[in-house]
């Protein structure tokens, strides 16, 4: 079975160490906050300007001075921080984000990602996406592996306008979990169900496959 | 004499001088911290071929998106141009030009325009579509792109309390572009919820000292909200 979204969360959120600052992307990403372990302190950083993002405020809670990078209302954490987006774009910018999680239409074997545009549709604009992976070291990529069609979103080379080139290193797809090295994928682990043929047959851009692959494991809900 | 006093009490008076074809630097993230009131007036006002920098372009009817009404404005610098129809209907046709920069360049770009940096390097947008047309350099063996600043002939800015010195003072998040833009403009214009009397503002506490700061209209504001989200 490929991971549902909350799965995908849940996976991403392994990747959490106490005391990390991390920005999350707006949809699956955003979903890993309700996944931080017990007993660990994360910032979450929104870069509209707030660092120390805390859960959506209560009905008399809402504040419209008050909201997130998605302009959906939240409140803030206590050991929260709020500033201009200059400010805020400096602490992405200067690499100072221990963890950024985003989504893309395409990653490559190059460690390109492309999420912002698709030529021929309407292009909304790239938001802060560009600036992310520019400045982080560490980004997991989340998305399906493949498209409706079956047609595989982790390429020999991304074929839509890029987000960034060669910043990429990790992706959590809905298949798998992969690495990206030395101009390959490398399988890390899969789905549970999910078989290493599915995993191969849906992956166009050069894949190295371990001996062993480990199914992951989530607990039961 | 007027000294450091910079209020205005009239729109038309704090908007005085703008005129068609000039530049427009506007704070705000989407509908949060946007000067409502400056836009209504350069709505009425009904100044034309503006350009406008701003992170984005307001929505149907709310915020920068009432400009596109009258179709005044031709040309939009924005990271993010979604949620609006009449804006999607003006690309299509041409009507409106957009330079779509990615948001960290944007804010940057208004900061070093106020400070005086006509341009700087940065990473963000190496070997992506940004960098069309753009100088790339090396340094310490990671490439980078050249990026100018801006500067507008306005900045209209949403503050929260502001003293008649012009220091000024933004709630929560509603910070955000705010006072990289009141640095940016030849003429500054800020509408705040509060004129506080002298020495009521804590000087340590100031985020956009008068020094960049025109004219201060005290304004009442709607402060539409895009996604109520809430927790039971």
């Amino acid at each position: 079975m490929a991971l549902s979204r909350e799965q995908m969360a849940q996976r991403v959120a392994r990747e959490l160490q106490d005391g990390f600052y991390v920005n999350l992307g707006i949809g699956i990403p955003t979903l890993v906050a309700n996944y931080i372990p017990d007993g660990m302190e994360v910032m979450l950083q929104s870069e509209n300007g707030l660092l120390g993002m805390g859960a959506f405020p209560t009905d008399d809670e809402v504040d419209a001075d008050m909201i997130n990078a998605g302009k959906q209302t939240v409140t803030a954490r206590i050991g929260a921080s709020i500033f201009s987006s200059a400010e805020s774009f400096a602490m992405i910018r200067g690499g100072h984000i221990d963890l950024t999680v985003l989504g893309a239409f395409e990653v490559d074997v190059e460690g390109n990602i492309a999420s912002w545009m698709i030529p021929g549709k309407l292009v909304k604009g790239m938001g802060g996406a560009m600036d992310l992976v520019a400045g982080a070291d560490n980004i997991i990529v989340t998305m399906t592996h493949a498209s409706k069609d079956g047609e595989s979103k982790l390429l020999p080379r991304c074929s839509l306008p890029l987000t960034g080139a060669g910043c990429i290193k990790r992706v959590l797809t809905d298949l798998a979990y992969l690495e990206i090295e030395n101009g390959t994928f490398i399988l890390k682990e899969r789905a549970p169900g999910v078989s290493v043929e599915e995993i191969v047959a849906k992956t166009a851009g050069k894949l190295i496959v371990p001996d062993h692959v480990p199914e992951m494991q989530f607990a039961a809900q | 004499m007027a000294g450091f006093d910079k209020r205005v009490y009239s729109y038309e008076e704090a908007l005085a001088g703008l005129e068609d074809g000039m530049t427009v630097i506007a704070g705000g993230f989407g509908l949060c911290g946007i000067p409502e009131n400056l836009i209504a007036e350069i709505k009425r006002k009904g100044t034309r071929q503006l350009t406008v920098v701003s992170n984005n372009c307001g929505v149907d009817g709310f915020g920068l998106g009432v400009l596109l009404t009258d179709r005044q404005i031709s040309k939009v610098v924005a990271s993010y141009v979604g949620e609006n129809k009449l804006f999607e209907e003006q690309l299509l046709n041409g009507e409106i030009e957009v330079i779509l920069t990615p948001q960290g360049t944007l804010a940057e770009k208004m900061r070093a325009g106020g400070a005086g940096i006509p341009a700087f390097f940065t990473a963000t947008g190496v070997g992506t579509p940004v960098a069309d047309g753009k100088e790339v350099r090396e340094f310490k063996g990671r490439k980078y792109l050249m990026e100018e600043s801006i500067t507008g002939d306005f900045a209209i800015v949403k503050g929260w309390k502001a003293d008649h010195f012009g220091n000024v003072v933004y709630r929560h998040t509603a910070q955000n572009f705010n006072p990289l833009a009141a640095t940016a403009g030849k003429i500054t214009v800020v509408e705040v919820e509060e004129i506080v009397e002298p020495g009521e503002l804590d000087p340590t506490q100031i985020h956009t000292p008068g020094i960049y700061v025109d004219r201060v209209i005290c304004g009442t504001f709607e402060k539409r909200i895009e996604q109520r989200t809430i927790r039971k």
